[in-house]
């Protein structure tokens, strides 16, 4: 509307903080922006700080950090650390093998590394205990050698390893892609073998978005809930996640407690939030 | 260059062949098998005793519940993923990052404590709870509960899709279209909206099947009342807790169908728009 003033007076017409863009509608999309953000995510996940604020500070401390809490933070960020550990290594591989090789179902491999993304919780969850538990097609292999994988922590460990796959394998993909291959024709023809160009040139190349992927990771792990109950066996103390535990002390009406823990995970996501956008600004740098 | 002779910067055959085999056990033994499990399982008493499982009536209603909410949720975060990432990209402002943080957050939070804050404000207990109450609304236990909490878990998703894409784009094809005299809606439908399909449908998608299967939040808000609050992954828990195997696995089949038919077609929008990354989760 306004373009069809002369332009001096367009000019004149605007404000000065808006000088820079002569589109409309910032007011309009912001405002609904910040309101639909405000009622979805902030208010109510104030909720938990406020409720969780809402006792004495030594009843807030036993709430979060009792033996049965510390027990489930332990299985839920040690397993969520040891899963991102193994998708840090066979993710890596599985990118290098997409990126560098051609093999038969190439492109059905591909697409089937954002499974994880696409398939319901539950249904990875109940499927991965089929298959891990001792009479299950992977869990009868180990049941010979005593080994047992679904209900004990090796087995909220392969949920977890499944729910993280895609992010390691994602992250690292296009940095291999955009690999340049003079780097590591100048590693070789100075004489590096192909073992000493790889840990010498490439992967510390990779090192930055390795890093991203194994946050991700292990970000996305520590909350999961839905693959790992199936698998978990949930008893007290071994094999029960934090996620589990604010779901059992909302069954008994604690809702201090839950929101206790909730704050606690809170926390900790916040924090993986913090290194992951530490890690990429450093990487970037680096780019 | 000799065909012979390994390009310096190919890896030796025998490595090629020992990645490639734990690549290829390490797959099998995490996605591929519990994926075939889920269709063996399904079908293990033949196709007549799974089609039963899906077409009972608390089955049925599960299946409703699940695309009601997938029909409110979806549309809402397209809503919201346009205005977020119109505001973003097309404009210059103070804390654009930290808004950029607050509109990823719900990525980092654990869906079992999405639903918790839900609780919290709306539940018998919780700041509106006397006042629903009194209203005679239920959000908690209810369907607007399960709404809710699928809505927060897929908040960004279409957002994050869209961010990238229109800031690529600059505003240069929208400012030449406002200055020939199109309106701010106009301009959205004839500059920007053509632009953004592909990258819009792929955010779609995504936010389609996390919807679908949403689990954690579901369950905490959903009550689990049977025919009435239970969408497909709780109803699969339910029946995977009764010891129906054949019935949890044949509901659960029909959701892992829907997830290869989104990664196929996430695989085939890909391919149509280039620029739409791979994985955005």
């Amino acid at each position: 509307m306004s373009a069809t003033l002369p332009i001096d007076k367009v000019a004149a017409r605007r404000p000065l903080l808006r000088r820079k863009s002569a589109i409309p509608g910032f007011a309009l999309t912001m405002g609904v922006t910040l309101a639909i953000l405000s009622l979805i995510v902030l208010i109510p996940l104030s909720a938990v700080a406020v409720k969780a604020a809402d006792q004495s500070f030594s009843d807030f401390l036993k709430a979060a950090f009792n033996e049965r809490a510390m027990a489930a933070y332990r299985l839920s960020f040690g397993a969520a650390l040891i899963a991102a550990g193994i998708n840090a290594v066979f993710g890596a591989l599985t990118a290098w093998a997409l990126v560098r090789y051609d093999f038969p179902l190439k492109s059905l491999v591909n697409g089937v590394i954002d499974l994880p993304f696409a398939l319901p919780t539950a249904v990875a969850g109940i499927a991965l205990a089929t298959l891990y538990a001792p009479a299950g097609w992977i869990g009868a292999l180990f049941a010979p050698a005593g080994v047992k994988i679904a209900y004990t922590p090796l087995g909220v460990i392969v949920a977890l390893t499944f729910i993280g796959l895609p992010f390691v394998v994602r992250t690292l993909e296009p940095v291999m892609r955009d690999l340049s291959a003079d780097v590591e024709e100048a590693a070789a023809s100075l004489g590096a073998g192909r073992l000493d160009t790889i840990a010498r040139v490439i992967l510390p190349a990779l090192a930055p978005a390795w890093l991203t992927g194994f946050a991700l990771a292990f970000a996305r792990a520590v909350g999961e809930y839905g693959s790992v109950i199936f698998i978990a066996g949930n008893m007290p103390y071994k094999s029960e996640i934090a996620p589990l535990l604010i779901i059992i002390e909302l069954e008994q009406y604690d809702y201090a407690g839950a929101a206790t823990i909730a704050v606690v995970m809170l926390a900790v996501s916040f924090l993986m939030l913090l290194v992951i956008n530490a890690i990429q600004g450093w990487s970037r740098r680096f780019s | 260059m000799s065909r012979r002779l390994r390009h310096p910067t190919e890896d030796p055959a025998w490595a090629k062949a020992l990645v490639l085999a734990v690549v290829a056990v390490f797959l099998a033994g995490v996605l591929i098998l519990p994926m075939v499990s889920v269709f063996f399982e399904a079908l293990r008493k033949g196709v007549p005793a799974a089609l039963e499982a899906i077409g009972t009536e608390d089955a049925r209603a599960a299946i409703k519940l699940t695309l009601l909410t997938a029909a409110i949720a979806v549309p809402f975060n397209v809503v919201f993923g346009i205005c977020a990432s119109w505001a973003v990209a097309k404009y210059e402002f103070p804390f654009k990052p930290f808004l950029i943080t607050l509109i990823d957050l719900p990525f980092s939070v654990s869906p079992v404590v999405a639903g918790l804050i839900y609780v919290l404000v709306f539940g018998a207990q919780g700041w509106f709870g006397p006042w629903l109450l009194d209203h005679d609304i239920k959000i908690i236990f209810a369907v607007p509960g399960i709404v809710l909490a699928t809505i927060f878990v897929t908040f960004p998703f279409v957002a994050r899709e869209l961010i990238p894409l229109m800031q690529e784009q600059g505003v240069d094809e929208e400012e030449a279209s406002v200055s020939m005299g199109a309106s701010g809606l106009r301009t959205f439908w004839s500059v920007t909206a053509p632009n953004i399909r592909w990258g819009l449908l792929y955010g779609v998608l995504l936010c389609n099947a996390r919807a679908m299967g949403e689990f954690g939040a579901v369950s905490v808000v959903s009550g689990h009342i049977r025919g009435l609050t239970n969408t497909m992954p709780l109803h699969v828990e339910i029946l995977y807790n009764e010891y129906d195997f054949v019935g949890a696995f044949a509901v659960a089949a029909l959701l892992c169908f829907l997830a290869v038919v989104t990664l196929v077609l996430k695989t085939v929008l890909e391919l149509v728009q280039p620029q739409a990354r791979p994985g955005g989760h």
